[in-house]
């Protein structure tokens, strides 16, 4: 099986941090850049397209560009929060297909732990300005609830349970006990999450993401210059985004845009989620996972909850092994924003480089899906699908 | 009105809104409905975002509704319902739901407007479960 390339991940690189208390946020970039140069065989002159998101601290790319002294052709500050990264690799392969740059960096960082900014339920003050503002932020919202409210209503629907919910964290840490980096390696039992205080009904402690310093950069390339270096090659084959949001008030927040996101990555790369050995889905809350496996296509609408019981996303055990780092919910969540880390563990797999305990046998095709924004309010999804060429 | 000890961060009403936030105060739950296509449309905008007409207009709903889901805040102090109702005009809002025992609120029940006072004057829409309602 072989299909077209539309641009190939050449490096990618996980900054080792999870408390950057000593680092700066300039400096977290930089480092994660040259762990993906360095990945690659690449030099930071090689580069000349540059994409950053929502993190870059300064006006666009403007500073961090100065800071990297990079002489670039072509940026891209794509801002769909956490998923953000994954449009990147997309827009990347565009821009390269395009003809406006050879070599693109893409970096992410962020640093909440040192800023003191760990505990997520901090009140979100947006900006005024934001027609949604009036309508929202006077009644409370933030991150936990709106992902609680997906939540209740997905239960309501379909009978979801806590417990089920509650596999997909256990999944997480079966993979993150293997990973030394990861920020929690503790392996946890489906009654040891619905035992955890509950923060935002229906959602336990334990069904919520760790909150990491830290980052990580990807290079991606053309061809000619994947195929110079020293490196197994990974290549996108297919690609998707979605924005969904309120739509004037008639909407289902059980329904993501990983339904219309993966629907055009597996329709460009011409296979199907049959074909999938790997997946890596953002892991915000487990509900997140559940709501992507649905809408991706990998179970029926409603089946979620069935579908990932009894291990079956632990690598080795279950038929779709997930987040084999141990995902948001037990490795990383650099700077709030999860989709970077779930590229960087698709290209391990599929480089057959993840760690022996959790390396999905002859995993040639992978795919990586990201839910930035707020699932159940205004969120955008991001796919890509990978295959080791 | 109802008063609270909780703190809200104001609406900040704009040009845009102002009439529904002045209708607040006095009680009156007003959404906008569009004269060219008639579809009442949340959050309100001078626009229809269905068929872009300017021709909308503010109309007094009847403030019953049904809960679409909702979450309990338990960090929060005080702790507060997050919730989506669904309006009987068709579109479903962003709330509260108050004077309720939380754990005992059901997706489906029916809700109706109760308006609470902020710091400033303000008044916001949220939704109380109706009395004697049948499950
Ligand atoms: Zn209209």
């Amino acid at each position: 099986m072989a299909h077209p390339a539309l641009a190939y991940i050449a490096g990618a690189y996980e900054h080792p941090t999870r408390d950057a208390g000593g680092k700066t946020l300039a400096q977290l970039q930089i480092e994660a850049a040259l762990g993906a140069l360095a990945d690659a065989g690449l030099s930071k002159d090689d580069i000349d397209g540059f994409f950053c998101g929502p993190d870059a601290p300064g006006t666009g790319p403007l500073s961090i560009a100065d800071y990297m002294n990079l002489n670039l052709r072509h940026v891209d500050t794509t801002n769909t929060s956490g998923s953000s990264y994954l449009l990147h690799v997309s827009h990347a392969a565009q821009a390269i297909a395009a003809g406006k740059c050879d070599v693109a960096l893409i970096t992410l960082a962020g640093r909440p732990r040192a800023e003191g900014r760990g505990k997520g339920g901090l009140v979100r003050r947006d900006d005024p300005n934001q027609p949604d503002f009036q309508w929202e932020q006077p009644f409370g919202i933030q991150i936990l609830n709106v992902y609680g409210m997906t939540a209740m209503r997905h239960m309501h629907l379909y009978g979801t349970t806590s417990e089920q919910l509650a596999w997909i964290k256990v999944a997480a840490s079966h993979h993150a006990q293997y990973n030394e980096r990861a920020f929690s390696r503790d392996l946890v039992s489906v009654e040891d999450v619905v035992n955890s205080p509950m923060v935002a009904d229906p959602l336990h402690r334990l069904d919520c993401c760790v909150v990491t310093d830290g980052g990580g950069a990807l290079i991606v390339t053309r061809a000619e210059i994947a195929k110079s270096l020293k490196r197994p090659l990974v290549k996108v084959i297919g690609a998707g985004e979605r924005p969904q949001h309120q739509q004037g008030g008639y909407f289902e927040i059980t329904q993501s845009g990983a339904f219309w996101s993966g629907k055009a990555a597996f329709a460009q790369a011409g296979v199907s989620p049959a074909d999938i050995k790997y997946v890596s889905l953002y892991d915000s809350f487990t509900i997140t996972v559940l709501m992507q496996l649905e809408d991706l296509g990998f179970c029926a609408k409603g089946e979620g909850g069935r579908f990932v019981m009894d291990g079956n996303l632990i690598s080795g055990v279950g038929k779709l092994p997930f987040n084999t780092d141990g995902g948001g919910l037990c490795n990383n969540h650099p700077g709030n924003r999860g989709g970077m880390t779930k590229i960087i563990e698709a290209v391990r797999q599929v480089r057959g480089e993840a760690h022996p305990a959790v390396q999905v046998r002859n995993c040639d095709l992978a795919l990586a899906n990201g839910i930035g924004g707020q699932l159940g309010v205004r969120h955008a999804s991001g796919t890509l699908i990978l295959e080791r060429e | 009105m109802i008063m609270t000890e909780r703190v809200f961060i104001e609406p900040q009403p704009t040009s845009e809104t102002q009439t529904f936030w002045e209708a607040a105060k006095e009680g009156r739950f007003f959404i906008k409905r569009c004269d060219a296509c008639e579809k009442a449309h949340w959050y309100p905008r001078e626009h229809c975002p269905f068929c872009t007409s300017m021709d909308t207009k503010w109309v007094e709903a009847s403030g019953e509704g049904v809960i679409y889901s909702f979450s309990i805040m338990r960090r929060a102090k005080p702790p507060y319902v997050m919730a989506y109702v669904t309006l009987s005009e068709g579109p479903t809002m962003m709330t509260n739901l108050i004077e309720c025992d939380p754990v005992a609120l059901r997706i489906g029940d029916p809700v109706s407007v109760a308006f609470v006072e902020t710091a400033e004057g303000n008044a916001l829409p949220m939704f109380k479960p109706k009395a004697g309602a049948v499950r």
